[in-house]
């Protein structure tokens, strides 16, 4: 069974119709790519799944490792974070005025415990939760290659490292599914083939899906095991990257008749 | 050459001076008599002149100074500065001996100084508390509160109605009056928190500009209830005779009335101190730091927003109630009228001018606006205008106040790695 099933997923803003009654399902331990041109209503359909929108139609279907298939449509936000959904943004969106450490402890809020009252009497328990979500932090910002940042305001970083920085702060979550969005989006080429690495390493050491979009052709065709390709707000293809590169409608898309 | 564009500069600015201030500074009407005669005076022109022509050089060569960035270099060294003033003063040998001194200060001041000095004291420690719960909704939570005064009405009115229809039933059981001290301080505490909720529930999809609109009205909303329920509040002349708090049955003359509530405020600021610096260092404090930063990013990584922006009213709200019961206790009369916007805009220009988000910049900028008039009694009819021109040129020139927040240093074994 698919861990993310959308059916027929319309967002209607107005007249505009951004998303178009969209299918799109991602099986366990794929890397899938969301290409199409600019406009095409990818962060629309982003933000319909991760529950910044509802949906006008459709279903959005989700299964958790455990537990049974949800459907989350209209849900708020940080409960579909909570289910296990983590995505990261097209311009970054880091908490800028707060060290790299900070960043990610934000990302694990969501499995700590501990409450106002817990917080002021600064209980024993309080204090082990700090210190547990300190070390996990850093050894997530260990893995992800920014462990010398650890103590710098997120604003100061360079921008692939604050690029990184999202997707650790996505994963400090614990997510089951990672969607990110344009994760190359102004990098250099030498950086992209660390990213294209990195979101590899993820996949495999993690045990976290990934589906992203990406207008940086070289790393959705090295990255992805399928892709579905979207323009004006339609689902115009899917397959492997091979049929994708060969298929006609994509190719009219892309470059016009 | 720049010199004669600067020179001309100067010059136009000079003119414009004497210009402005040409009505209030040269132009004398004298009333007195039956012909009214007006005096010119003329050299005050020339003062208005030479001192504008001179201070515009100076204004640019600051300007120019921060442009080029050296400001910022220094700003970040002012930083670095901070931060091992206060690493320095952390250290067990030095942190310890310096408590103590403060401690002991603190206890003798009442002591030592007059009574007048201790009262100005307490008012400066009430803005401490003021300060320092504002601190947590805009400092912490971003978002604007322009209308703190209101929680801090609802505290001191909390004393003040508990006193009214309370005192007769204390006075039937035998208790003292004071006592009632000692239950509405915690009471307060908790109605203010009540109203924070209240406030914040409307207001939870504000941010900036809009939110301090609703804030500024809720505040003019509750000082009008205030001021037209006068079956309850006995409208704007206040309630009166308000006691002071019960001490072990201490004679509650001003005296020592002064020197009780003094223990008493020190006290709670301690704890202020404390439960805040626990706030920001805790799950809570970070979503509310995440919140400033970012509500949508946030809410992404599974904060609930709601919650938080909740929590940070209430929690905010709680120190204004306490701060209330106290000010109600010192003063002994509550009316309306001493909780206007003006004294929502003190609070925060004492958290702006301290530093937001930073606790030590918080407690130096209540204590400079406060005690800084107090003591400049001179200068008291210029007050505003200083503080206005503080105001903007911190602005201009330290846009992130006096004691610029320092971030938790976390040290981890594998930093080098």
């Amino acid at each position: 069974m698919p861990i993310l099933d959308v059916k027929n997923v319309s967002m209607v803003f107005g007249g505009l119709r951004a998303v178009d009654a969209i299918n799109l399902h991602i099986n366990k331990g794929e890397i899938v790519a969301l290409i199409g041109p600019n406009g095409a209503g990818k962060t629309t359909f982003f933000n319909c799944v991760t529950g910044v929108y509802n949906p006008t139609a459709g279903d959005i279907l989700v299964q958790p490792p455990e537990g049974e298939q949800r459907r989350i449509n209209g849900m708020k936000t940080n409960k579909v974070n909570e289910l296990g959904l983590a995505r990261t943004f097209q311009n970054i969106r880091l908490f800028n005025n707060m060290s790299v450490l900070e960043n990610v402890m934000i990302g694990r809020h969501q499995s700590l415990k501990s409450g106002l009252w817990s917080s002021v009497i600064h209980s024993k328990s309080n204090r082990e939760e700090e210190e547990r979500v300190i070390h996990e932090s850093f050894e997530l910002l260990k893995k992800i290659g920014l462990a010398k940042y650890v103590n710098d305001l997120a604003k100061n970083l360079p921008y692939g490292a604050q690029r990184r920085l999202e997707i650790a702060r996505a994963m400090a979550t614990d997510p089951f599914l990672l969607l990110l969005d344009e994760p190359a989006a102004g990098m250099n080429p030498q950086e992209t083939r660390e990213l294209d690495r990195m979101i590899k390493w993820i996949r495999d050491n993690e045990d976290i899906t990934i589906l992203l979009i990406e207008h940086d052709m070289s790393l959705v065709m090295s990255l992805s095991e399928r892709i579905y390709v979207m323009d004006y707000g339609k689902m115009i293809a899917e397959g492997s990257p091979d049929e994708i590169k060969q298929n006609p409608a994509v190719i009219k898309a892309y470059l016009g008749e | 050459m720049n010199w004669l564009s600067e020179l001309k500069k100067s010059a136009l600015t000079a003119l414009w001076f004497m210009f402005l201030t040409f009505p209030i500074m040269v132009m004398k009407v004298s009333t007195i008599g039956s012909d009214n005669t007006t005096v010119y005076r003329w050299k005050n022109m020339v003062i208005v002149g030479i001192g504008a022509f001179f201070l515009s050089f100076v204004w640019r060569w600051m300007l120019e100074r921060r442009d080029r960035g050296q400001s910022a270099k220094s700003a970040e060294s002012q930083l670095k500065l901070t931060a091992q003033l206060s690493g320095f003063i952390n250290q067990k040998h030095v942190k310890r001996p310096l408590l103590a001194a403060l401690l002991v200060f603190v206890i003798l001041f009442p002591f030592i100084t007059s009574l007048y000095q201790t009262n100005i004291m307490i008012t400066a420690l009430i803005y401490v508390m003021l300060g320092l719960g504002l601190n947590i909704v805009v400092g912490y939570g971003g978002l604007l509160n322009l209308g703190y005064a209101a929680f801090y009405m609802v505290g001191a009115y909390t004393y003040a109605l508990m006193f009214k229809y309370m005192n007769s039933f204390f006075i039937e059981m035998g208790w003292q009056s004071g006592v009632m001290f000692w239950i509405a301080l915690p009471l307060a505490g908790v109605v203010a928190a009540a109203f924070g909720i209240l406030l914040a529930l409307p207001v939870l999809r504000l941010r900036g500009d809009y939110l301090a609109i609703v804030t500024l009205a809720f505040a003019e909303i509750m000082k009008m209830l205030a001021t037209n329920l006068d079956k309850i509040t006995l409208g704007p002349s206040g309630i009166p005779g308000i006691p002071r708090p019960w001490f072990f049955g201490l004679r509650m003359n001003p005296m020592n009335a002064t020197k009780v509530i003094y223990f008493i405020i020190i006290i709670i600021v301690v704890l202020t101190i404390i439960i805040v610096k626990r706030l920001e260092n805790s799950r809570i404090g970070r979503a509310w730091e995440a919140m400033r930063e970012d509500e949508i990013a946030c809410q992404s990584m599974g904060i609930d927003i709601t919650k938080a922006k909740l929590t940070a009213f209430s929690m905010g709200a709680v120190w204004a109630g306490f701060a209330g019961v106290i000010m109600a206790a010192k003063t002994t009369v509550v009316n309306p009228n001493s909780f206007t916007v003006w004294e929502s805009v003190i609070i925060l220009c004492v958290v702006v001018l301290g530093g937001m988000g930073s606790i030590a910049g918080v407690i130096v900028g209540a204590l400079i606006i406060i005690l800084m008039p107090e003591y400049l009694r001179a200068f008291s009819e210029y007050r505003m205008l200083i503080f206005g021109i503080v105001l903007v040129l911190m602005m201009i020139f330290r846009p992130g106040g006096l004691v610029r927040k320092i971030r938790k240093v976390h040290k981890l074994e594998e930093e080098d790695a």
